[in-house]
């Protein structure tokens, strides 16, 4: 424990700068939300508070927003606003209103009518009431309704770095993609902390009495403005492409960290998430990206993928993985689970993932009907045996796999199929496997080594170039450590791999990694 | 001076205000009294137009109050609430501030009239940096009072002005409040349920019931010439004390004996008899004066057998 702690600590001293960065970014990306929120959301709520007729329907707009999964609205977003800070700032600002309009309705509903009816039967007009009267008074309910929102908002601006728009999640969730618990942390912590420490101001402020209320609330908005402004300061764009690359994918040897040290390739970065990037390579936001060789999308949006000349990608074999305890207990599973070994090629997955992500077919269709051609599918037995439990990490090719393994099962063998689909990345995938929530999911080779297994650099290296090597010896390691058996490869190779617009990549000259280094040393 | 002529309300099916007439003269105090729900309150309100009558037609000064801006009318009455809706985020000073800082005037002047009402009310200076909050019952009431009166308005409207406090601050401030010299040129209109209130405060009082005025008068007439069976029952539980208020010691003069035991307590024979009674519990002998400068000197048998007398054959 100590010596996790300490290397934490080491960790976040390492990346202090990164860390910095991502802390005001967090804090700017909040703030920015949250003074749109307040534009937005108080005059909503003062309206709604005059015709009470609205409020029902304004209220209830807000919170079906609110209810909308924070990924699936960022991905809204993309198409509207594009990648980066717009979408997010958007996306943040309405999960923020619903907590703000509320809030002010109800404050303002709530202040004693005979105090309104003074105020009007002095002399003040509506206006005065509204400003001198009303608002005052419902301030501590609203400043409540702007610290939720805040709160919310330090959340939800974690999952910003799937859309580049920066924040303490790229560490959380490169951490994740790692399996690196020091980053995740680097990254948690620090939300945590900016979490609670200002739901301990507001909630000071607005605990405050109506004297000092008074005062704090000019520094309020001041605040709120300058803290804004962070999300601003950290960006220095440089050269003329910009790359977008996965959180994951920052973080390894064999992705950026590999590109600068054995190409010494210096380029624009911004993180984001796999389920948009390819998208804002096409809608030309972004110029490089870091995809997956076998991905549906380079055919979709017409990408290129640029030669790995110096060989630092290494191959990312799938093959099932499978706990030694459930091919026991189902003995039939490994040679089922073995009938689509050496199956499929990189063309017939790349087109596999094509017809789901492209061509919206249900995986379960596209699985089907791989099935039928390779004569492989049977209808199943509807039987009562034991269940097997199949995972799959949260992308569209291990959808298909784990659908093609349940049909399989349910054809071939007398047991019944539980699918756990979307688990997340690698580390949560991999947990549930070692913990023994699933049976089985599909690995990749190189994951297994670089990411799960995390040899020293110098063996992976080493190893990592050839794919009998590398397959052997995470096989022979899982079952030393884990007890979990790493079945034959299915055949592709999905590994990683840069890629361009094809039309760019023709228009530069630019075919491989080596290619836009020299183009972007030329280009400064 | 206030006219009053057929104004109606009605809240959906309920007539909460039917055909009322009525006028208030330039200084006099106008009591409306009846039971809760009779619409007194609606009435009033409708008189700096926090109300919209359905129909009929208000004049102050002469003039319709609908001609002129709603804001500019009210800041020129004086209004008091039973709840005395203070600003609660408000200082005493910032809230008895409110209306002369909506008509504009320096600061300067606002301080030193501030100063001036407070002491008139008895509140004590150390009060003005205080939030409502942290005065008593009472003390908000008189801040709520000293609200209204800052700009020295003609007229002054209030509901259930006392309604909120416990008996004995009630009528202790009461009585303040009819000594206030501040108070005896405005024009008044007040809303009350209680009798007595209405009896030592009125120069006239409206008795209301169900939206309807039923009868309008002095406090003697409405004792001793009530129009119908409502009227005469509406006081009668109350009609021996009220009989003492009403009567002043004028009225008795003729019933007191004359006599040379000197005294050092001397009240003006405009009080009421009721006053006189209660002030000779404390002392055995009092000295009544009358305009003439003709002074009696009484104890308290004396003044009963006299009131006796004079209840034999009142005079309204
Ligand atoms: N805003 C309102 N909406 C509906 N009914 C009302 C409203 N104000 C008053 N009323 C009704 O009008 C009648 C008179 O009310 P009010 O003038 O407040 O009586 P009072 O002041 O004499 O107790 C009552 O029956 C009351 O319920
Ligand atoms: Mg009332």
């Amino acid at each position: 424990m100590s010596e996790n702690q300490q290397s934490l600590w080491q960790f976040m001293i390492e990346q202090s700068d990164k860390l910095l960065n991502q802390t005001l970014q967090h804090l700017g990306l909040t703030f920015i939300s949250l003074f749109f929120a307040v534009l937005i959301g108080l005059p909503l709520g003062i309206l709604i508070a005059r015709k009470q007729k609205l409020s029902g329907s304004v209220l209830a707009f807000a919170g079906i927003l609110q209810t909308i999964p924070s990924i699936a609205l960022l991905g809204f977003m993309i198409p509207l606003l594009g990648i980066g800070a717009k979408p997010a700032i958007v996306a943040l600002l309405i999960y923020a209103l619903l907590p703000i309009i509320r809030n002010t309705y109800t404050g303002i509903v709530g202040v004693d009518p005979s105090v309104r009816e003074a105020a009007k039967a002095m002399g003040m007009s509506a206006k005065q009431i509204l400003f001198k009267v009303e608002l005052p008074l419902a301030m501590p309910v609203i400043l409540a309704g702007i610290r939720t929102a805040t709160v919310i908002n330090v959340g939800v601006a974690t999952l910003a770095s799937y859309i580049a728009a920066g924040g303490l999640g790229e560490f959380i969730f490169g951490g994740i993609s790692l399996n690196n618990t020091n980053m995740i942390l680097a990254g948690a912590i620090p939300a945590a902390i900016l979490a609670i420490v200002l739901d301990g101001l507001l909630a000071l402020i607005q605990n405050l009495n109506f004297k000092k209320l008074r005062k704090i609330l000019i520094v309020v908005p001041v605040a709120i403005l300058i803290l804004s402004g962070l999300y601003l300061l950290p960006k220095a764009y440089g050269n003329s492409l910009t790359a977008g690359f996965t959180p994951e994918f920052m973080g390894r040897q064999d992705g950026d960290l590999g590109l600068k040290s054995v190409y010494g390739l210096k380029i624009n970065t911004i993180v984001i998430s796999d389920a948009v990037m390819y998208k804002a390579a096409f809608e030309k936001e972004l110029d490089v990206i870091s995809g997956y060789s076998t991905d549906g999308r380079l055919k979709a949006f017409d990408l290129t993928i640029l030669k790995d000349d110096k060989l630092i990608f290494p191959p990312y074999y799938a093959a099932p993985i499978v706990r030694e305890s459930s091919l026991k207990k189902f003995p039939e599973l490994e040679s089922v689970l073995n009938l689509l070994a050496g199956k499929i090629t990189d063309a017939v997955m790349t087109d596999l993932n094509y017809k789901t992500d492209q061509l919206h077919q249900s995986p379960e269709k596209v699985a089907k009907d791989f099935l039928v051609s390779q004569n492989l599918f049977k209808v199943s037995k509807n039987s009562k045996g034991g269940i097997v439990r199949i995972g799959s990490k949260i992308f569209g090719e291990q959808y298909i796999l784990a659908e093609m393994y349940k049909m399989l099962i349910q054809g071939n063998t007398n047991y019944q199929v539980a699918t756990k689909t979307g688990l997340g990345g690698t580390k949560i995938c991999f947990d549930a496997l070692v913990n023994d929530q699933i049976d089985f999911y599909p690995e990749y080779t190189g994951t297994g080594l670089l990411v799960l297994l995390q040899p020293n650099a110098e063996f992976a290296k080493k190893i990592a170039h050839d794919k009998n090597q590398t397959y052997q010896y995470v096989k022979d390691e899982f079952k030393k450590k884990y007890q979990i058996k790493w079945l034959t490869p299915i055949g592709f190779n999905n590994s990683y791999a840069l890629m361009m617009r094809r039309k760019q990549s023709k228009d530069l000259g630019v075919y491989t990694i080596t290619d836009l280094k020299q183009y972007l040393d030329n280009n400064k | 001076m206030i006219s009053v002529k057929q104004i109606s309300k009605s809240f959906g099916s309920t007539f909460a205000v039917n055909q009322v007439s009525f006028e208030v003269l330039e200084g006099e105090s106008l009591i409306l009294l009846g039971t809760s729900g009779c619409g007194k309150t609606t009435t009033l309100k409708m008189i700096n137009r926090l109300i919209v009558p359905d129909s009929g037609e208000i004049t102050i000064h002469g003039k319709k109050i609908y001609e002129e801006k709603p804001e500019i009318l009210r800041r020129n009455i004086g209004y008091v609430l039973q709840n005395n809706g203070l600003f609660p985020h408000y200082t005493v000073a910032e809230n008895i501030a409110i209306v002369p800082k909506l008509l504009n005037w320096d600061n300067k002047k606002i301080t030193s009239r501030i100063n001036e009402i407070i002491e008139k009310l008895h509140l004590p200076e150390s009060y003005l940096a205080m939030f409502p909050s942290e005065l008593s019952g009472g003390q908000q009431q008189r801040v709520g009072l000293a609200r209204a009166l800052v700009t020295d308005p003609s007229i002054l409207l209030m509901d259930e002005p006392f309604g909120a406090l416990d008996n004995v601050t009630r009528s202790s401030i009461r009585k303040e409040f009819k000594a206030l010299e501040e108070l005896k040129r405005k024009t008044m209109v007040m809303v009350t349920h209680d009798i007595h209130e209405a009896f030592e405060l009125a120069d006239r009082i409206c008795l209301m019931d169900k939206g309807e005025i039923i009868q309008i008068g002095t406090p003697k007439e409405l004792l001793y010439q009530p129009v119908n069976k409502f009227s005469e029952d509406f006081l009668a539980s109350e009609k021996l004390s009220l009989a003492f208020k009403v009567a002043s010691l004028n009225d008795i003069w003729d019933f007191l004996p004359a006599s040379d035991h000197e005294t050092p307590n001397i009240i003006s024979s405009t009080e009421n008899v009721w006053d006189a009674m209660e002030k000779l519990q404390t002392q055995s002998r009092l000295g009544i004066k009358n305009e003439s400068g003709d002074q009696k000197n009484i104890d308290f048998d004396q003044l009963t057998a006299a009131f006796s007398q004079y209840q034999k054959n009142p005079v309204s």
